[in-house]
């Protein structure tokens, strides 16, 4: 499994356990306090910190377990990256409209910031998807 | 997405006439992963033309000796 392989993973991973411990702790209080107390800002944007934090360590760990192919990106990386980061551009566009159709109903501000982050998460989850599929079964 | 290249290649039987190269040593003298390499010689992904002249230059053979295509679009 090469450098870039590995780093698609080590995102994937991060992105879905952070996302998943955030929405697991604020929407664990939806239906217990009104949506409008729920405090969803700061865990947000500690989420959003934790992923790019934790993602920059998973790198540095696959890069120290393999040094010699750390610097290692070729046109195939390349390619593939670039294929999925269209298919998750292509996603993130359709999702946005969810957010999008809850801010036009007057949804509370706290179901549009998440259905933003759900979109994100969505969209990066299955950009990786893409990517590591091609580099499992060809390209 | 993942589509299977048409491209055919000799670069194992190519591998083995030339010292028993190994991937990674092919993929020094290219320049390329050694994961590449084999995607390529799997059929798992198709090169840039760039990188198939690189190839077969590692091997000092013509381009069609290291790489064919079907005719009539099999």
């Amino acid at each position: 499994m090469s450098f870039e392989e590995k780093g698609r993973w080590a995102y994937m991973i991060v992105v879905l356990i952070v996302s998943a411990v955030y929405f697991a702790g604020v929407l664990g209080q939806v239906g217990v306090i009104p949506v409008s107390e729920i405090g969803y800002v700061r865990p947000m944007i500690t989420a959003i910190i934790a992923t790019i934090v934790a993602t920059i360590v998973a790198y540095i760990v696959v890069a120290i377990s393999a040094p010699s192919e750390a610097d290692k990106k070729d046109e195939r990386d390349k390619n593939i990256n670039r294929f999925g980061e269209s298919i998750g551009y292509s996603v993130l566009g359709l999702l946005i409209l969810l957010p999008l159709g809850l801010a036009m109903a007057e949804f509370e501000p706290f179901w549009i910031a998440n259905a933003i982050y759900l979109a994100g998460v969505l969209a990066a989850t299955i950009s990786s998807i893409v990517k590591i599929v091609a580099y499992r079964r060809g390209f | 997405m993942g589509k299977p290249t048409k491209v055919t290649n000799s670069i194992r039987a190519l591998r083995f006439a030339n010292d028993e190269m190994t991937q990674a040593d092919l993929a020094d003298r290219v320049g390329v992963t050694r994961q590449t390499i084999i995607a390529i010689e799997q059929g798992r992904y198709s090169p840039s033309l760039e990188m198939a002249f690189q190839v077969a230059r590692a091997f000092s053979v013509p381009l069609d000796e290291v790489f064919r295509y079907p005719e009539n679009n099999e």
